[in-house]
């Protein structure tokens, strides 16, 4: 049951004529026109380590959360907002768009379908960016260990800056993670988007092992 | 009269009180929500640590020349409001850059801001921020109106179109201010105020959790950080033009500080107390309870 | 639940006939027939709720198992119609026309179970899986461990433990 790659490409992303408003034919090729498709480059920091550390504290002070929560993990993301946890005196707060968040995190389970998804909003994020795995299926495939459609280590995928361990992790667990996290930012020690863009051959080619139907650019700003 | 040079500084330090203390009002206004719902809330200087973030992000990439242009009409829609309206009545210092007719630049500069939102986010591309801008042109358009009507009522009671005019004639104690002078005028345009602060329940075009963020969805680091200053300064030069119209100006700066707290307070009171209003129940909400209030005022000028 | 089976078998050929509860009960037919005895149970008998549609694999017999899980909301009773059919290149009408939401049961059975349905609507579409290439992941003959093995980078030091017997040895250590 094998199939041809290209079988997997959806009509509306095949290179096709179209005609526009004013009567003229011309031709796209939608993944080489509508995407910026140019590999990520390693960013420096500021060239004062003094301003660089600055802008860490201030990294560390104002973690945007990207609010997409790709497994049952994500139900343990919500008390934080409620007043019992109340992440937000932490300086964590949610976004909406992967635009404005620079912290993703991936709450559980990953199936190869999420994974797509999550990439793209990863890529999507900006430079210097976060990833916090959730849970021990992010590590180590927790009891999705012999599934046939989640990964079992995130690490191999994305650049995971802290692994939060638990089945689920309590709210209390992920606060302390983010502690972590913030102490790790201000250390300059959560560089995840540079490795990423060092090894950028490497998790390309691991996730496009198991992403079968590749149907984007290889980068998708 | 020669153009005095010393205004340029002084306006500068006018920008740089009012920027920090939008900040920090900011901070405390969203602290004081917090504690409605029993939360202690951002930090007080949690809005320093974000605006250092976005403008400390490595990486930002454009959607082109509007994309950059949006948040710098919206900052200077801020800004400019700011600056053509005296800040602090009878201080030569802090006066800025009024002249006669400058209420009618401060009406446009209001307006000024979104528009340029607009066409900052249709550039981007992105539908979210097309939808979000549509609904935010829609209600403030709606809301514009009864405080345009109530400022026409303001001008003819005065019979001026200058700011500092109208603040010299409410001088005097209390009972001059247009409040109880003309108090439809000021019912019509409070009710403007609530739906201009982005704060419920007029807040559906920015809420996170709609159509998510709206306008600025595809707005980052530089962008969204001027956005973010904006966001201090703007509400502060929007309560400046009220404090003057209709609350008696403020001739200090601890005065100022009070009072732009105190009407700020009015828009958190409702947004803490009432749900978020969809934009046709909130457009409808205007015409029908702002509106007719103030073509009153008008009337009755 | 036996005077609708009486009923049903003066008009159909059905075979064995299970009751699990007094108002649950389990008919098998064959696939010939299971359009009219659907249309008999929607309109005359009021089973007018289709409540699943799925699959079970009897991979020692050869066969595929359809049950068309039907409900009687007024009277509170359900009625399962099986259907057997052969394992190899399946293929079975679709009853979307009857239930709309049987398009999307039968989407979902040939992607994982690969049981043919020609005439339901967007079946070829991919359902949840996206980009399968292998057997489909239902039947029983796909292997679960080995596929995730070899598909997916496993972290080492993975061990598993019984949880009886390594709560016992944590909680009452020395005790047996």
């Amino acid at each position: 049951m094998k199939r041809d790659p290209m079988h997997f490409i959806k009509p509306e992303l095949m290179p096709r004529k179209v005609k526009g408003p004013d009567g003229v034919e011309f031709e796209v090729e939608p993944l080489r026109d509508y995407f910026c498709d140019a590999p990520p480059t390693v960013q420096h920091g500021a060239y004062l380590k003094i301003v660089e550390d600055f802008f860490n504290w201030a990294r560390a002070q104002s973690l945007w959360i990207l609010g997409f929560g790709t497994g049952c993990g994500a139900i343990e993301m919500r008390p934080l907002m409620t007043p019992r946890f109340d992440a937000y005196r932490y300086g964590i707060q949610w976004r909406p768009t992967a635009r404005q968040a620079n912290l993703l995190v991936i709450s559980g389970y990953l199936s190869t379908k999420t994974l797509k998804r999550a990439i793209r909003a990863y890529e999507q994020m900006q430079n210097p960016k976060y990833v916090v795995g959730l849970g021990s299926c992010t590590i180590n495939g927790g009891m999705y260990w012999d599934s046939y459609n989640t990964i079992k280590c995130l690490d191999q995928y994305l650049p995971v800056d802290l692994y939060i361990t638990g089945c689920m992790p309590r709210p209390e667990a992920l606060l302390q993670g983010f502690e972590d996290l913030k102490k790790l930012i201000r250390a300059g020690q959560a560089e995840g988007a540079n490795r990423y863009a060092e090894n950028f051959t490497w998790y390309k080619a691991n996730q496009k092992q198991v992403i079968h139907d590749w149907d984007m650019p290889d980068y998708n700003w | 009269m020669a153009f005095e040079w010393i205004k340029i500084p002084y306006a500068l330090l006018t920008l740089f009180i009012v920027v920090n203390y939008g900040m920090l009002l900011g901070a405390l206004m969203q602290k004081i929500a917090a504690r409605v719902g029993r939360r202690h809330g951002v930090p007080i200087w949690q809005n320093y640590a974000d605006l250092i973030k976005n403008y400390g992000l490595r990486t930002s990439i454009t959607h082109g020349v509007m994309f950059y242009l949006g948040p710098v009409f919206r900052l200077s829609g801020g800004v400019g409001l700011l600056l053509f309206v005296p800040t602090i009545y009878g201080s030569e210092m802090f006066s800025n850059l009024s002249f006669a007719g400058d209420l009618i630049l401060a009406l446009y500069f209001v307006f000024f801001g979104t528009l340029g939102m607009a066409l900052g986010a249709g550039e981007s591309g992105h539908p979210h921020a097309a939808i979000g801008v549509s609904r935010g042109l829609a209600q403030v358009t709606a809301a514009e109106l009864p405080f345009a009507l109530a400022v026409f009522a303001v001008a003819l009671q005065y019979q001026t179109l200058s700011i500092t005019d109208i603040v010299a004639a409410q001088q005097g104690g209390v009972e001059n201010w247009t409040l109880f002078t003309n108090p439809l005028a000021v019912a019509a345009a409070m009710l403007a105020f609530l739906g201009s602060m982005m704060r419920p329940p007029f807040d559906v075009v920015l809420a996170p959790q709609e159509i998510p963020i709206g306008p600025p969805t595809e707005y980052h680091s530089s962008y969204l950080a001027l956005m973010q200053t904006n966001r201090a300064i703007f509400p502060i030069a929007k309560i400046v033009v009220y404090m003057n119209l209709f609350f008696g100006g403020a001739a200090t700066w601890p005065v100022f500080f009070l009072k732009v707290f105190c009407i700020y307070l009015v828009s958190v009171f409702v947004g803490v107390v009432f749900p978020r209003f969809r934009v046709e129940q909130s457009i409808r909400w205007f015409l029908v309870w702002a509106v007719p209030l103030g073509v009153l005022a008008i009337l009755l000028v | 639940m036996h005077a609708l089976y009486d009923r049903l078998k003066a008009l159909f050929p059905v075979g064995e006939f299970t009751e699990q509860r007094s108002n649950l009960a389990f008919v098998t037919l064959p696939g010939a027939y299971l359009r009219p005895a659907l249309l008999h149970l929607r309109d005359r008998e009021g089973f007018t709720h289709l409540v699943l549609l799925t699959a079970v694999d009897w991979i020692e017999q050869g066969q595929f198992q359809l049950t068309y899980l039907l409900s009687n909301r007024a009277e509170n009773r359900d009625i399962g119609l099986r259907v057997m059919l052969p394992r190899l290149g399946t293929v079975m009408a679709s009853i979307h026309d009857l239930w709309p939401t049987a398009a999307t049961y039968q989407r979902e059975l040939r992607e994982m179970f690969g049981i043919d349905f020609p005439d339901s609507p967007g079946v070829y579409e991919e359902f949840i899986l996206e980009g399968w290439n292998d057997i489909p992941p239902y039947r029983r003959d796909f292997d679960t461990l080995q596929y995730a093995q070899d598909s997916y980078a496993q972290r080492p030091g993975r061990e598993t433990r019984d949880p009886e017997s390594h709560m016992k040895q944590q909680l009452y250590p020395g005790k047996g």
